[in-house]
């Protein structure tokens, strides 16, 4: 087991978003988190990051064991070190260019030389596609060329799991192509992902498990295709059948 | 225009300019720098929400936002003496001018750091980077780019400001204005070519700063 969360909890202000949450990732897994809005699924992934504090919950990361609560300032950035973010709205840098937003975390991060880095840098964004673009800003860049460019930096730190916040919902329809195809061509190559999503046709075709939550419980896990082609539960079926109907 | 009174003016206005340039620009540099300095510390420590000081800058914007800045000027100058605490003229100056500003200034560069996204440091923390790295290199650049404009302004009053140093015997060029009005007493011609002076100084100050904000403006839009 690569990465073991047990029993996340969260609340705000009183309300509870995270009702003890369970997670297994094997190296290679691609999970797609499922659920209506406001079921968790992000704060989840959040927490795991420690980008969100969990009220109680244990992360166990290649054997080494983090106190979601309560884990050091020293011990997050190890954690952190082994892992990468994309966000929904890919949060570049605004101030950097496209190399040196992927190159800033390798420099002041990883403390690695600069020509070391940009040629790590380089290499990430050939992944990506984005190679011809290192010297634009991102606000000269589309969402989607954008959200490349944030894989690219999270690519960059070579991490053993990337989590992917929504990573297409801030996208216009015709962008989100670009984006998921990238996500595959990841998939393909061996990465473990970690991927909340409201793309069920990635969930189905390119994620390997599905984890779906609602009200803060985890409600069903396991294969995707046996989620997708014959879901135990009630509630996953009624989700989708309401995501089938809002295709017509 | 009588030959007396233009004679009067072409006397004075290289006496004027020198002033200008050795005492006014200097005490208006430095008072900024150090205005800059204290107004970006105390932003951050509101910013980083640090807790007891924290009260501490909200105290010192209060006291200092709250009071004329003659009083502030005539208190340091003439009223600390009595307390044992005496003070040069033109540091008692530069002190209270870069304190007064920086206060105002605080607020231009507090509400700049808030109006950056909390993504950007989510986003550093993520590939690793420190709270410090992160301020340097991200959030405080834009940051600056957002109060550039405020800061401007805030250093263009304090040029203007600065004859107000005038008053605890600082000998600036508007001080050296009224020593040769008090000998030659042409009031309305002396306080006009000062006040263009000053006019010329600030023209230049807004040029600046108009490169100053073409130059800031090289990565794009404000976007979230």
């Amino acid at each position: 087991m690569m990465l073991e969360a047990k029993n996340v909890r969260k609340s705000f202000d009183g309300r509870e978003v995270l009702r003890g949450i369970d997670l297994e990732v094997e190296k290679g897994d691609v999970i797609a988190i499922l659920g209506p809005s406001g079921s968790g699924k992000t704060t989840f992934l959040r927490c795991l990051n420690f980008l969100e504090r969990a009220d109680a919950g244990e992360l166990v990361f290649d054997g080494e064991h983090f106190d979601l609560h309560a884990a050091s300032r020293a011990d997050i950035a190890r954690l952190r070190k082994k892992t990468a973010f994309v966000f929904q709205n890919y949060n570049l840098f605004l101030n950097k260019t496209v190399l040196q937003n992927v190159t800033l975390g390798l420099t002041l991060g990883a403390r690695m030389r600069k020509d070391a880095a940009r040629e790590i840098a380089v290499k990430a964004l050939e992944q990506v596609g984005m190679a011809d673009r290192l010297d634009a800003y991102p606000s000269q860049l589309s969402g989607g060329q954008q959200q490349r460019v944030a894989i690219a930096r999270a690519l960059a730190g070579s991490p053993e799991i990337i989590y992917f916040d929504e990573p297409t919902s801030a996208l216009d329809p015709e962008l989100i192509g670009e984006v998921l195809s990238v996500m595959r061509l990841l998939a393909e190559a061996g990465m473990t992902m970690l991927v909340v999503t409201h793309e069920m046709d990635f969930a189905r075709n390119v994620s390997s498990k599905v984890l779906f939550m609602e009200g803060g419980s985890v409600i069903e896990s396991g294969p995707s295709r046996q989620f997708f082609e014959q879901p135990k539960e009630e509630r996953s079926q009624a989700f989708i059948r309401s995501i089938i109907e809002a295709r017509k | 225009m009588n030959e007396r009174l233009w004679g009067i003016l072409v006397d004075s206005f290289p006496k004027l300019l020198d002033y200008g340039i050795r005492v006014t620009v200097p005490l208006t540099v430095l008072s900024f720098a150090l205005a800059l300095l204290i107004s970006v510390i105390v932003a951050l420590i509101q910013y980083a929400q640090v807790k007891v000081l924290r009260q501490i800058c909200r105290f010192y914007i209060w006291i200092v936002r709250g009071t004329p800045l003659l009083v502030q000027l005539w208190l340091v100058f003439y009223g600390l003496p009595s307390a044992g605490i005496l003070i040069d003229a033109f540091p008692a100056a530069v002190l209270v001018f870069g304190f007064n500003e920086g206060a105002y200034m605080a607020e231009s560069v507090r509400g700049a750091l808030e109006s950056v996204s909390r993504g950007q440091l989510e986003a550093g923390y993520c590939v690793g980077m420190s709270y410090m790295q992160i301020m340097l290199h991200v959030v405080l650049p834009q940051a600056f780019r957002t109060a550039f404009p405020a800061l401007s302004n805030s250093l263009i009053s304090m040029l203007k400001g600065t004859s107000l140093a005038s008053t605890i015997t600082v000998m600036e060029m508007f001080r050296q204005a009224t020593v040769i009005n008090g000998r030659v007493y042409e009031s309305l011609g002396l306080y006009t070519e000062v006040a263009l002076i000053y006019l010329a100084f600030c023209t230049l100050l807004t040029w600046l700063q108009r490169i100053g904000e073409k130059k800031l403006a090289s990565y794009g839009g404000e976007k979230a």
